[in-house]
């Protein structure tokens, strides 16, 4: 009698079929700079998220007795120069940086998107969709940006409030000036998938262009997607503090990183410290969200995977 | 190759007066008001005067191409004037900065040097430090010295340069005392003394630059020496018994170079935006900073023809990397 379970072909058969995002994650976990990168993002977006509920003293608590004072145990990162702890407003601050760019990232890859899947699968709107995107790659970003945040800032916060309006006004800004890539990435792909055979049946059995997008395109523009979602996210932070740091960007009471930097240039020469901790915390996570970008793009990749 | 080359600027043109129209459209909802800092003791007719002068009371498209024909025809004219001594430009208006009352392009000429010294210098050195390093990544990939070129790339890739700029001035000039932290304009090099000083000042911001610039540059550099490194006609290369430096530094070096070039060429407007933070970082009085303290005193003119001149840039940098694409690339041509 034949032991059946343990035949290798036997076992091959039987095991319940793995999904490919285990493979992509197998292939993730060997990229060391990538896992790091992902732990250390996870852990900035955790820290920011629930930091301020349990760090005790609120970021807009003024004491000015306890100005300008270096890291002590009450307050780990020292206090600026009206005594509001710095902790407190790194965590507040990493709040809004964050949250702007994972927002504005999503915007830019939901135009991008849809830009470079209409352009791909509509021939008739290819042309002009193409010229549209590389229009907007030969305008100066950086000067419209300063522009249109000059030109926008107080309608808005009339109308939504300082933060709100501001917080509206970035992402939406940050969003519409950086889709161009994704498109262009997204419109290559679905040009080359609109030719392989399973579009070609599934055309046969008349599915519609709508689920034709839904189901048989999107899915397989995934990948790219991931990956232009995290180099997203890193321009989106920091174009935000580069904003908050020409002065532009959110009001000077409501801490961002970029504006806690800005803020801390001033007394570069007496406390030159405390421009360390913003700097360090923008550049560490754009680092490590490009690292997760690395990785990524190894572990989508088939032809890497499994190697 | 002439064809392909007329084809590429013809197609500029339209590009560049779309952009035109873009920026002055924007402006044109500027809540700001050029009579704004004008004394409220001056009389409201006056007032509705002076924006007469100013020709605002015109509609928006005889504006618009009142400044396209400043901006292409009466400036070019006064600079022609200003070089060769004639007087075609005599009479004709040119554009005012509201802020300072003098036209525009003699402020931007007094500024362009300072960036163009600044910017143009850490492009280049960038570029310099960039193929080196990329090409031995590429020869050596995943030995030790490839992982420190990618992680120092990816280290200058992701730091922004307000906080490297401002980390170098803790370090160098705060701690150290060794260079300056204000970049002095009115300073002029004319001996050895001076042009060490001018020497001490430009090394902060330009190797924050170069460093930024380095680490997009050869991480292209990378990638397109590992593409060729594959090939046949470098295996054929090695076959034919030619040496290693050969076959390293001219055949495949010189095929890698095609797309680096362009990005480049791609890359020099890029440089001049990103240098407004540098140049805010370093107190440099260049094109960016004017730029700033136009937006923050409401100077729509000067805000307009610099995002212009940006865009000329853009426009122009993207022509001569698809003409350099074209002349390096045959394939390209005739596409």
């Amino acid at each position: 009698m034949t032991d059946h379970t343990s035949d290798p072909g036997f076992e091959e058969a039987t095991r319940p079929p793995r999904s490919q995002w285990w493979d992509v994650w197998d292939q993730f976990k060997t990229h060391k700079g990538a896992l790091l990168g992902a732990g250390f993002f996870l852990f900035i977006v955790v820290a920011v998220m629930i930091g301020p509920w349990l760090w005790p003293i609120p970021y807009d608590a003024i004491d000015i007795r306890a100005r300008n004072q270096g890291p002590s145990l009450a307050h780990p990162f020292g206090t600026d120069q009206l005594g509001r702890d710095t902790l407190a407003r790194m965590l507040k601050g990493g709040q809004t940086s964050v949250a702007v760019g994972i927002t504005a990232m999503a915007l830019s890859l939901f135009f991008g998107t849809l830009v470079g899947v209409l352009a791909g699968y509509f021939k008739k709107l290819d042309g002009p969709l193409m010229r549209f995107t590389d229009l907007f790659l030969a305008l100066p970003l950086l000067p419209l940006l300063l522009v249109i945040i000059m030109l926008f800032r107080d309608p808005l916060r009339a109308a939504f409030g300082p933060e709100t309006g501001i917080f509206i006004l970035i992402v939406f800004v940050i969003g519409i000036t950086s889709w161009m890539q994704t498109a262009r990435i997204v419109r290559g792909d679905v040009l080359a998938l609109k030719e392989r055979e399973f579009v070609l049946a599934a055309r046969s059995i008349g599915t519609p262009d709508r689920r034709m997008i839904t189901r048989h395109l999107l899915p397989n523009v995934l990948s790219p997607i991931m990956v232009s979602a995290t180099l997203g996210i890193a321009n989106a932070i920091i174009t935000e503090s580069a904003l908050s740091f020409l002065g532009l960007g959110f009001p000077s009471d409501f801490p961002t990183w970029g504006r806690l930097l800005f803020d801390a240039t001033d007394y570069l020469q007496q406390y030159p410290e405390r421009v360390i901790w913003p700097g360090l915390a923008i550049s560490l996570t754009v680092l490590a969200v490009n690292y997760i970008g690395d990785g990524l793009r190894d572990a989508l990749d088939p032809r890497i995977r499994g190697r | 190759m002439l064809n392909y080359t007329i084809r590429r600027l013809l197609l500029a043109i339209p590009t560049l007066l779309f952009i035109a129209l873009v920026i002055f459209l924007l402006l044109e909802l500027a809540p700001g008001d050029p009579m704004a800092n004008v004394p409220l003791t001056v009389p409201p007719e006056v007032k509705e005067k002076m924006r007469i002068a100013l020709g605002l009371d015109q509609p928006t498209h005889i504006r618009f191409l009142k400044w396209l024909q400043q901006f292409f025809w009466v400036e070019p004219l006064h600079m022609i004037d200003a070089l060769f001594g004639t007087q075609w430009g005599e009479g004709m208006q040119r554009i005012i900065s509201w802020q300072s009352r003098s036209p525009v392009m003699d402020i931007i000429w007094q500024r362009m040097p300072q960036t163009l010294w600044v910017v143009g210098l850490s492009y280049v050195l960038g570029a310099l430090i960039a193929v080196p390093v990329g090409v031995i990544s590429a020869y050596r990939q995943y030995s030790f010295i490839d992982q420190l070129g990618t992680f120092i790339s990816m280290i200058g890739f992701s730091v922004p340069t307000f906080f490297t700029g401002v980390l170098m001035i803790v370090i160098f000039s705060v701690w150290l005392g060794w260079f300056p932290s204000i970049y002095d304009t009115t300073l002029v090099v004319h001996d050895w003394e001076t042009f060490v000083k001018q020497l001490k000042q430009m090394i902060m911001p330009v190797s924050v630059l170069a460093l930024y610039n380095a680490a997009q540059i050869s991480r292209f550099m990378r990638a397109s020496m590992l593409d060729n490194l594959n090939q046949d006609y470098v295996r054929t290369a090695r076959a034919k018994g030619l040496k290693e430096k050969t076959v390293v530094l001219v055949h495949v070096l010189r095929n890698s170079m095609i797309p680096v070039v362009t990005v480049i060429a791609l890359g020099v407007p890029q440089v001049f935006g990103g240098a407004i933070i540098t140049e805010q970082v370093f107190k440099v009085n260049g094109l960016g900073q004017l730029l700033i303290t136009a937006i923050q005193a409401n100077d729509l003119p000067m805000v307009q023809t610099l995002t212009f001149i940006f865009a000329i840039l853009i426009v122009l940098f993207n022509l001569i990397a698809d003409i350099l694409y074209g002349v390096l690339d045959p394939r390209i041509r005739y596409d």
